[in-house]
């Protein structure tokens, strides 16, 4: 409800898309598929590794964030004139210093000053 | 009435939980609720209820909602600046053996509502109330994007506040310090209400804050007047875009560790506790990544505001307009990356420590470029020391010692040394009192004319402007000289005798800032009573370049009749030079919002929620998060939300505009 001066209701959607039901269906068996498959990883134990199982299962869930972005939230490089782009790259962006940085900032608090596990001269 | 029901009823809140033995609360009280019955009934009196319900409260024009913001600033300026004199009163007489006139208990929470008030119900409000007004004006918008949800925000930001004023009376504060650091703030060392209070207030009233960050970025990229590219963005309105995608950013991560905190208190988890894989200095890393881009979110919309008065007031088009843009981009950016410099002594290192070192000392870049931006937009200007200007003066000297300072902290070995010092307590001071507050009262001077259609009395000012200049130099000075010979912060008393000529000379200071805010006051009620000797008709009174000089003072409720279009970057300048005639025919009907009362009864709700968290009244907290739910559904089944201001009623406005402005004509 912005106070533009035309009483009408049309609805301005500034470029972007909307969905198709081809377009659910698809986005829906791939989120499927993309859920089902960690589950299977889990489940039946089929990789030995357990740190590799967490990082292939991370790894769906980047790819899975990417088909809702797509086939749900319907973005392009064009939507909205390239402001949800933009706002994207900006959230990347800030969640990776975010999270980097916070890893390596707590993995150096926690070998430098939790007691009893390291000497410190031998920390970087 | 046995133990348990009671015990049901009111939770945690008996008769004991009254500050009754603290003389100096109870008179506080007394003088609060004295006060507080003269408004009210001078209100009910004067039969103003209606009026401020209809007109004022249930709003949703964002001119009023942004000066309802600034109400609410000035309101709590005073409250926390009452805590600050308080303070270096304390820290000025508490030497030789004397205890001062603050016990610890009552002293440690003075400190922390200090700082919590004077940043989030202070310094927020205000910015917020001025982008709220100036941003749809200066870009040729009617209202903002969400008119009802800005009615919201700013009601959930009085939540806030509500709760914080009510800890002073009921229960206490927290008496952690302003970030209420675990495992201080945990369950196991602060058992009692302060935290919850804390918490609560935060929560409350960090959901305003983020839905008006939402709000104005979308006002800015989608209701630009026809013309205006990015940029051609007034210069306030880029700094008042990268602040709210700041506000977005990162007030959610505050939200977060604020909720996981509520939950190691109230559920018994163990995120920050010292015991069971709980880690305190997670909270510190986390708090810190919403704490340093909250400090940029506060001075970045003044820096636009210096921009803006800089520009006008030396008669020039701002010098270096894109730098000063990709200046604020950049510090938009970078302040993400500076988070650690809060806390280089915790321990990480000296590859972290560097790194993070080397980041801040890089983001005063942007910010140099941007002060000598400013110098010479007024290198061969005609400069005007009009009173807005004056402040932009003193900002300029006063924020460049406080930017030195903040270099010379974020030198990691150097930190070692001032950490926790009076040093910093002087730094921060100096950048948010020559920044934010210089700012504040450049732009509450600049646009009053423009929000009142009379200028503020420019003797009162002046009185003001000293008082508060010196002031300021007097209280923060002998703390950076403290802070050099080891003082530290939060101090309530002191052993050593020579110290404290120094903290006498800043509670000197601390007096003169009281007469600052004194005058500031008088300054106000002067002006009103003298309105129509200072009123502008013109709707121009500074010669001004941006588009919301171009409407008239007050603007109308649809600010501009026509929607302008924009051909440069200082729009008003570009019609003005282009001999720009009003249109005085033609008027179409304009569609606006409509006034609701919701947000005040959401924002109510939002209270009783939070006052029932505090003190453990289950009841009383499930009820009012289903009413809270159930008004904010049945508000979407609201379809009366807007209507058309008629063309003849528009005509009928602009007319009488007309009228004022030949007969001003005529007099000249």
């Amino acid at each position: 409800m912005s106070a533009h001066d035309h009483a009408g209701h049309d609805h301005a959607h500034g470029g972007a898309a909307h969905g198709s039901l081809k377009g659910y269906l698809i986005g829906f068996f791939l989120s499927v598929i993309l859920t089902a498959i960690p589950f299977w990883l889990v489940m039946d134990g089929v990789i030995d590794n357990k740190q590799a199982t967490a990082v292939i299962i991370m790894a769906f869930a980047a790819v899975q964030i990417v088909v809702h972005m797509i086939f749900f939230l319907h973005m392009n490089p064009a939507s909205e004139g390239g402001w949800s782009m933009l706002a994207l790259i900006f959230t990347v962006i800030l969640v990776v210093i975010v999270l980097s940085g916070s890893l390596w900032v707590m993995y150096h608090l926690n070998a430098n000053m939790m007691p009893g596990l390291h000497e410190m001269r031998e920390m970087p | 009435m046995p133990e348990t029901l009671t015990k049901f009823i009111f939770g945690r809140l008996t008769l004991e939980s009254l500050p009754l033995h603290e003389p100096i609360v109870v008179v506080t009280f007394i003088v609060v609720v004295l006060g507080g019955f003269a408004v009210l009934g001078a209100i009910t009196y004067f039969k103003l209820w209606g009026y401020l319900w209809r007109e004022w409260f249930t709003s949703v024009d964002h001119k009023k909602i942004g000066i309802m913001y600034m109400v609410l600033g000035l309101v709590m300026l005073l409250r926390g600046f009452s805590d600050a004199i308080m303070m270096r009163l304390q820290q000025a007489i508490a030497f030789n053996g004397s205890d001062g006139y603050l016990n610890a208990h009552h002293y440690d929470q003075i400190f922390t509502a200090h700082g919590v008030i004077m940043i989030f119900f202070v310094a927020m409000p205000f910015v917020t109330g001025l982008m709220n007004f100036v941003v749809p004006l200066q870009i040729g918008a009617r209202d903002v994007s969400f008119p009802f949800l800005n009615n919201f925000s700013f009601w959930m930001t009085v939540g806030g506040a509500i709760l914080v004023m009510a800890s002073l009376f009921v229960g206490e504060f927290a008496r952690t310090g302003w970030l209420a650091y675990p495992p201080l703030s945990g369950i196991n060392y602060s058992p009692d209400v302060g935290v919850d209070y804390y918490i609560w207030a935060l929560q409350v009233a960090g959901v305003g804050t983020t839905l008006s960050g939402i709000n104005l970025i979308c006002t800015i990229i989608k209701m630009r007047a026809p013309g205006m590219t990015m940029m051609r963005m007034p210069i306030f309105t880029w700094t008042s875009l990268c602040t709210n995608v700041l506000i977005v950013a990162s007030f959610p991560v505050l939200t977060a560790v604020l909720t996981l905190l509520a939950l190691d208190r109230y559920v018994g988890t163990n995120f920050f506790t010292n015991d069971f894989g709980g880690n305190p200095m997670m909270y510190v890393n986390l708090i810190w990544i919403w704490g340093h881009p909250e400090v940029y979110i506060l001075i970045l919309p003044l820096f636009g505001v210096f921009s803006e008065v800089t520009s006008t007031f030396s008669g020039k088009r701002l010098f270096g307009y894109t730098s000063m843009v990709y200046a604020t981009v950049v510090i938009t950016i970078l302040s993400y990356l500076v988070w650690l410099h809060h806390f280089f002594t915790m321990g990480s290192g000296a590859s972290v420590n560097s790194f993070f070192g080397i980041t801040t000392m890089i983001i005063s870049i942007p910010t140099g470029a941007k002060m000598f931006n400013w110098l010479f937009t007024m290198y061969r200007g005609r400069i005007r020391f009009e009173l807005p200007m004056m402040w932009t003066v003193a900002f300029m000297l006063t924020f460049v010692v406080g930017g030195m300072t903040g270099v010379l902290l974020a030198v990691p070995p150097a930190d070692f040394v001032l950490h926790n010092s009076l040093f910093l307590i002087a730094h921060f001071h100096n950048v948010i009192i020559g920044g934010v507050l210089f700012g504040l009262f450049a732009g509450i001077a600049y646009w009053w004319p423009k929000a009142f259609g009379f200028r503020l009395d420019p003797f009162w000012g002046k009185v003001s402007f000293w008082c508060w200049v010196l002031g300021f130099w007097f209280a923060f000075m002998p703390l950076y000289i403290l802070g050099l010979m080891g003082v530290t912060r939060r101090m309530r008393v002191f052993d050593d005798p020579s110290l404290q000529i120094w903290f006498v000379i800043a509670a000197f200071g601390a007096a003169l800032i009281a007469c600052g805010i004194a005058a500031f006051l008088v300054q106000i009620f002067v002006s009103i009573r003298k309105r129509a000797e200072l009123a502008d008709v013109t709707g121009d009174p500074w010669d001004g370049r941006t588009l919301e000089w171009s409407t008239s003072s007050p603007p109308p409720a649809y600010n501009f009749a026509f929607t302008p279009v924009i051909r440069d970057n200082d729009a008003w300048f570009d019609m003005k030079r282009a001999g720009y005639r009003r249109p005085l025919t033609g008027f179409k009907p304009i569609h606006m919002p409509k006034n609701t009362g919701t947000g005040v009864i959401l924002a109510i709700f939002s209270v009783a929620l939070g006052f029932g968290l505090i003190w453990y009244m289950w009841w009383l907290a499930a009820l009012s998060f289903v009413c809270l739910i159930a008004t904010a559904i049945g508000h979407t089944f609201n379809y009366h939300r807007d209507f058309n201001i008629p063309a003849a009623e528009v005509a009928q406005t602009e007319e009488a505009r007309t009228a004022l402005l030949a007969a001003e004509g005529a007099k000249a």
